[in-house]
């Protein structure tokens, strides 16, 4: 562990945008503007109990929440060591947890009185739960989305179009993830007047990286509660996939100063960490990318590699700063799976639990499969089950009817 | 402190005209066409050269300057090697000033302090970095400074009253005002809404105010001419050159002639100006 460990894990980032070295506002100047505007209407609403009372009344009655603790009982069976419980984001409306982010942004975007909100999406959950919302809220909405993803996430594609949004295929770059995220940045800087950009991770310039992980870490505050109701304490571990890595953080940070808790962050390593993957933790280094300092994957000039998983919400060469500045202080670990230990996870738990999980929740799953059986029947384990995976269904059959023949 | 962008200024300041600012990226199609377009760009009528240093992921820029940077990256161009391509420029010119544009990463994976020892040797003046607000000045712009060379600032519709002055505290140089809010290559703007900014800029200014982003013609170059100390033309330029490429995509006969002939014609725009008034 790093010899200057700070007094408290949950206290940042500074006032500038700071995780350690991480973080910060790496914007062109149109942008700027806006951001510290941004930065105070959060302020203020964080600051405003009604807007929270309001955020809750939505939380229940529309997207859920509480979203249940379960304990995974045959999966525990099954893998004989530490007692599962699953966190069931996969149960929120619109499918994952990216509703509790977005919910918030589009709450604050209203208070900032933006009538048309974009965003980028991977995999298209946080863009199905963007349209979601927008619809419910009346405003208008624009998705950029990967051209390759578009392909392979068909099914929230459609469903985007039928809330109402326009979902435009980004053809730069490698056509994935980050590239949408750069023509959404682009229309961000053109649009700046009357628009909104709803970002779906921990990621971006200050105060993204900490306004998505406020809104998120209802996801850890509730598995505080529900682990007491359940066991009378703390859990011992905790694990989570990692994208941008919303989910994680919003698990993750309540209790990050709760030294007896160990974390697991799980990045995807596509094909292995040395052929073509998406872990930048483990195969990147520090570098400025989407307004923030962060790892990221790189050749030697500076330029942004292509990254790749099976799963298009973790299909991403960077990562949020925070994790970077969790990942230096050796308070949280870093995994990683590849394609195909998520692919037997994927259908793991499908046969063993009857819950189909997203691609990307599978990668935590993979992991879970490797820790679980080292620890004892006492210990406590939390799967973040980020989202469910009927987006999938269609990929994965079509990969598994291939491998028959 | 003084660069070549202060004396270039200077001196067509005495010449009563505005500034013909070209923007071309390293690299494209390929590192020797590219010097090629480099060498030719003055005498066709640049008085400043912007070079693009490219990146993969250039979040301030549309679709041509965005292709411009995949081929000069495809053609194998690294920041190094715009330093080299600078430095040959510098063997045959050593008045034109070159101010290097781009986003920070490549830099900062160069190395701060290594990059601008060997940017100042290589014969750069000064630098725009899209995704440096001064919130980040300590990044790069402060060390840049202390390098002896300009650090320019863009200045934008949305760049306040309230804000200008954060904006330009470390700027030198010129200010780039950029026109539209947009990425590169966007309409361009009404030429007696620009004068109104380069007026609100030079409130809070000495430095030179260069316009840029929405020129394409001699026309439109004349009209910014007539209400700014400078007119930048990129995307323009970036666009006929790849209109001279072969199918694949590489160098012709007529690449170099193709930028070089828009640069005379639309310096011939701003030549034609009526100065400013000040």
């Amino acid at each position: 562990m790093n010899p200057n460990l700070p007094n408290s894990f949950r206290s940042g980032p500074d006032e500038r945008g700071h995780f350690g070295i991480f973080g910060g506002r790496f914007v062109a100047e149109t942008l700027m503007p806006l951001i510290l505007d941004l930065e105070k209407a959060y302020a203020d609403a964080k600051a405003d109990p009604a807007f929270q009372a309001e955020m809750n009344v939505y939380l229940k009655d529309y997207v859920g929440r509480p979203s249940p603790l379960y304990f995974a009982e045959r999966l525990t069976e099954h893998l004989g060591g530490a007692k599962i419980y699953l966190k069931r984001e996969e149960l929120n409306h619109t499918g994952s947890h990216k509703v509790n982010n977005v919910l918030g942004q589009i709450m604050v975007a209203r208070r900032m009185g933006k009538k048309r909100i974009i965003a980028e999406t991977g995999a298209g959950q946080h863009g199905v739960a963007t349209a979601t919302l927008c619809a419910r809220f009346g405003l208008e909405c624009v998705v950029y989305m990967g051209a390759v993803d578009v392909e392979r996430q068909q099914p929230n594609v459609i469903r985007m179009e039928m809330l109402g949004a326009k979902v435009v295929p980004v053809q730069s770059g490698a056509r994935t993830l980050k590239d949408a995220m750069n023509d959404a940045l682009r229309d961000w800087v053109t649009n700046v007047h009357n628009t909104f950009y709803c970002i779906g991770t921990v990621a971006g310039p200050h105060p993204y990286p900490m306004m998505v992980r406020d809104f998120q870490s209802i996801i850890g505050h509730e598995t505080r509660t529900q682990m007491q109701e359940a066991e009378g304490r703390l859990p011992d571990s905790l694990i989570a996939c990692i994208g941008g890595g919303s989910n994680a953080m919003g698990l993750f940070h309540p209790f990050l100063d709760d030294p007896s808790v160990e974390i697991f962050g799980v990045e995807a390593a596509g094909h292995g960490l040395t052929q073509l993957h998406a872990a930048s933790l483990a195969g990147g280094r520090p570098g400025v990318l989407h307004g923030n300092r962060t790892y990221l994957l790189m050749d030697a000039d500076g330029q942004i590699e292509e990254a790749h998983s099976i799963s298009a919400g973790l299909d991403y060469p960077g990562i949020g700063p925070e994790h970077s500045w969790l990942h230096e202080t050796g308070r949280v670990k870093y995994l990683s799976a590849t394609d195909e230990e998520a692919l037997a996870a994927f259908q793991l738990l499908s046969r063993l639990e009857g819950i189909i999980p997203a691609l990307e929740s599978a990668h935590a799953i993979a992991k879970l499969s490797e820790l679980a059986p080292q620890r004892p029947k006492d210990h406590l384990m939390v799967v973040n089950l980020s989202g469910r995976g009927d987006k999938d269904v269609p990929q994965v059959g079509d990969i598994l009817k291939a491998r028959q023949k | 402190m003084s660069t070549r962008i202060d004396a270039r200024f200077a001196e067509l300041k005495q010449q009563g005209r505005s500034a013909f600012v070209t923007f071309v990226m390293a690299g494209d199609p390929d590192p020797k066409t590219s010097l090629d377009i480099l060498k030719a760009l003055p005498k066709a009528g640049a008085d400043v050269i912007e070079i693009g240093m490219p990146f993969t992921d250039p979040m301030a820029d549309g679709p041509s300057i965005q292709a411009a940077g995949l081929r000069a990256l495809k053609g194998g161009m690294t920041l190094r090697k715009t330093l080299a391509m600078v430095r040959d420029f510098r063997k045959e010119d050593n008045a034109t000033p070159i101010v290097l544009m781009g986003y920070y990463n490549p830099i900062y994976i160069y190395g701060v302090d290594s990059f601008l020892a060997d940017a100042k040797t290589a014969g750069v003046d000064g630098l725009i970095i899209v995704d440096l607000p001064p919130e980040e000045d300590t990044e790069l712009c402060i060390p840049a400074i202390k390098a002896g060379l300009n650090f320019i600032r863009l200045a934008t519709p949305t760049t306040d009253d309230k804000r200008l002055p954060a904006v330009l505290a470390n700027t030198s140089g010129f200010v780039y005002y950029v026109a539209v809010t947009g990425i590169t290559g966007s309409a361009a703007a009404d030429s007696k809404v620009v004068g109104a900014a380069v007026a609100r800029i030079k409130r809070h200014t000495a430095l030179p105010v260069c316009v840029g982003f929405g020129i394409r013609t001699p026309e439109a170059a004349r009209a910014i001419a007539e209400n700014a100390d400078g007119s930048v033309v990129g995307t323009a330029l970036v666009d006929a050159l790849k209109g001279s490429l072969d199918a694949e995509g590489r160098a012709t006969p007529k690449t170099v002639s193709a930028v070089a002939d828009l640069v005379s014609a639309l310096a011939q725009g701003v030549r034609g100006a009526k100065q400013a008034a000040e």
